[in-house]
């Protein structure tokens, strides 16, 4: 067994030296295409040297300044003098309320638009078209201008003021397009195997969009979760108008509230004395985005290891 | 079930061109031929699978009992009830052995826990699968090795207890101990039900099928050339093609 493997090898090189292949690649040829490819290996780790020391130094920054902040106190107390004094508590249970209104009004919504895009029209209608283009063009626009279109619509047009309703409301809107967009594509990897076998079942298109199609569309759905997660919890402009930036304990969700990107911002430009409790405030706020990704990464691997081992 | 004069089209092109075929009850009927010449068409056809195609368009005539399927007035949920279908890659759903059956049988209104499982271990026995999954029914289905999923497909297609079954090249994507197997299997449903099934291999199609036909790429339309039953097929075809193409001198 074993030599005829050898003599196999034997003829397959013999094969390639015949076809001139093997002579091709001279001494100096040789040399300075080894040299280009070291050259090409070199600037490539120089970039993942400097995307991950950029990090690094951010996270440093954050931790030299900020580690110390940190207690108890500082995730269960309300802020005090400004900020200065104090913990978050406050602005931490502010955050995932207007996280959570976010994400019960765009999950729905994004997920069925998806849903309809990829399973209800041919991929080149002239309804997918427009929908798609109006998505593109609302992941483009600055947040800024949801945060004056939520003020001006959510906060005054439909009177719900300054409070977390209209800051999640607001924020649903800047989400929509990522989440759409990223489930779409959750949809479109499901294998069309699974559509014509359900076909070919009897099975009606809805039952097999709610059991089929959607489960094996999820860890798709999650991404695009976690990326609107983020812009979510990065977004400062878009709030300042629509959830305001008070800082006592919300007693509804008709009260206005400050995030915890709010809170670095207004620590770090208004308040003098205030960048330790803001450094505190952004490393909460990294690490919080780094178990959402961790999480959902995990759970994802999960999900696929039990289903689509194959 | 009888199809006559069927004619299918992707967008303008045509795929098809006026194929009349008596399909004998209870008979295993092959469908052979070089790839491209409407062997596949003409299957997807027989369950209204040609539905999902976009741009696809069938004319012409096939009737179950007697009955008209091309027409809009077909249920298609019970139709491919009747007819069911089994893929060259086999396609469990991705969730457990179980429910890959429970979900199919209450979408056709088996509710009952007890009924659906009963029908379960009895299509599960009668592909052979039973013994090797029984204590692993809540395990994913796409575990199971290649030729057991072809299998589970199979059971999943009688547990719907349909008149037909569809074949496209059922064996081409097992190894050859899976394919055997699986080739033993449908020879063994033979006298319960039609079955039609596409095959490249010609030896197989002369050991499991009671008729055999031959479909041709003529300038681009998928034609039949001849259809027989499995001897004369072999031994005394009437057509020129039948004859190079059995003999391995064309396709």
């Amino acid at each position: 067994m074993k030599r005829q493997s050898k003599t196999q090898n034997q003829a397959l090189s013999g094969w390639w030296a015949g076809t001139g292949q093997g002579n091709l690649v001279t001494g100096a040829r040789r040399q300075s295409s080894r040299w280009r490819d070291r050259l090409a290996a070199g600037l490539c780790w120089t970039v993942a040297a400097v995307l991950l020391a950029t990090f690094g130094w951010i996270l440093a920054d954050l931790l030299s300044e900020g580690l110390g902040r940190l207690s108890w106190d500082f995730f269960t107390k309300a802020p005090m003098d400004a900020g200065r004094a104090g913990g978050i508590g406050t602005v931490l249970v502010s955050t995932l309320l207007i996280l959570a209104v976010c994400l019960l009004v765009a999950a729905p919504l994004g997920i069925a638009t998806a849903a309809y895009l990829s399973e209800y029209t041919r991929r080149k209608s002239s309804v997918g078209r427009w929908i798609r283009g109006c998505l593109d063009l609302l992941a483009s626009v600055p947040s800024i201008v949801f945060g004056l279109f939520g003020a001006v619509f959510f906060c005054q047009m439909l009177g719900l003021g300054f409070s977390i309703l209209s800051g999640g409301l607001t924020l649903a809107c800047m989400v929509l397009p990522i989440l759409v967009r990223s489930s779409e594509t959750g949809f479109r990897m499901v294998s069309d195997d699974l559509r014509r076998g359900a076909a070919a079942l009897g099975m009606r298109q809805n039952t097999t969009m709610a059991f089929v199609i959607l489960p094996a569309a999820l860890p798709g759905i999650a991404v695009g979760l976690v990326l609107g997660i983020g812009r979510a919890l990065a977004e400062t402009a878009a709030l300042i108008f629509t959830s305001g930036y008070v800082t006592r304990m919300p007693a509804s969700l008709l009260d206005s509230g400050r995030s915890l990107s709010i809170h670095i911002y207004d620590l770090a430009m208004n308040v003098p004395g205030g960048e330790p409790t803001a450094s505190g405030t952004a490393l909460v706020l990294v690490v919080l985005l780094a178990a959402i990704n961790w999480g959902a990464a995990a759970a994802m691997d999960r999900w696929r290891g039990r289903w689509s081992r194959s | 079930m009888e199809v006559s004069g069927l004619q299918v089209y992707y967008s303008s092109q045509q795929a098809l061109g006026r194929v009349t075929l008596p399909i004998r009850k209870e008979a295993i009927t092959a469908l052979v031929g070089p790839s491209g010449s409407g062997k596949t068409t003409f299957l997807l056809c027989l369950n209204r699978l040609t539905d999902l195609i976009p741009g696809c368009r069938v004319e012409g005539s096939i009737r179950l009992h007697g009955e008209e399927i091309l027409g809009h007035g077909c249920n298609l949920l019970r139709l491919r009830r009747r007819v069911g279908m089994i893929f060259q890659k086999p396609n469990p759903f991705p969730f457990s052995i179980r429910r890959n059956f429970t979900l199919p049988l209450r979408e056709h209104g088996m509710k009952d826990r007890q009924e659906q499982e009963a029908r379960l271990e009895q299509v599960l026995r009668a592909v052979g699968l039973w013994s090797e999954v029984k204590d692993r029914l809540h395990r994913p289905a796409p575990e199971l090795s290649g030729g057991q999923q072809q299998r589970l497909c199979i059971a999943r297609a009688l547990a719907l207890e349909p008149e037909v079954l569809l074949l496209d090249e059922p064996c081409s994507a097992l190894d050859p101990l899976s394919s055997g197997i699986v080739e033993d299997l449908i020879t063994s449903l033979r006298n319960r039900y039609t079955l039609v099934i596409v095959t490249h291999n010609l030896p197989q199609a002369r050991r499991i099928a009671d008729f055999a036909s031959l479909f041709w790429n003529v300038e681009g339309v998928g034609r039949l050339v001849e259809s027989a039953p499995i001897q004369s097929f072999f031994e005394a075809p009437t057509e020129k093609l039948t004859r190079d193409y059995v003999a391995g001198v064309r396709g």
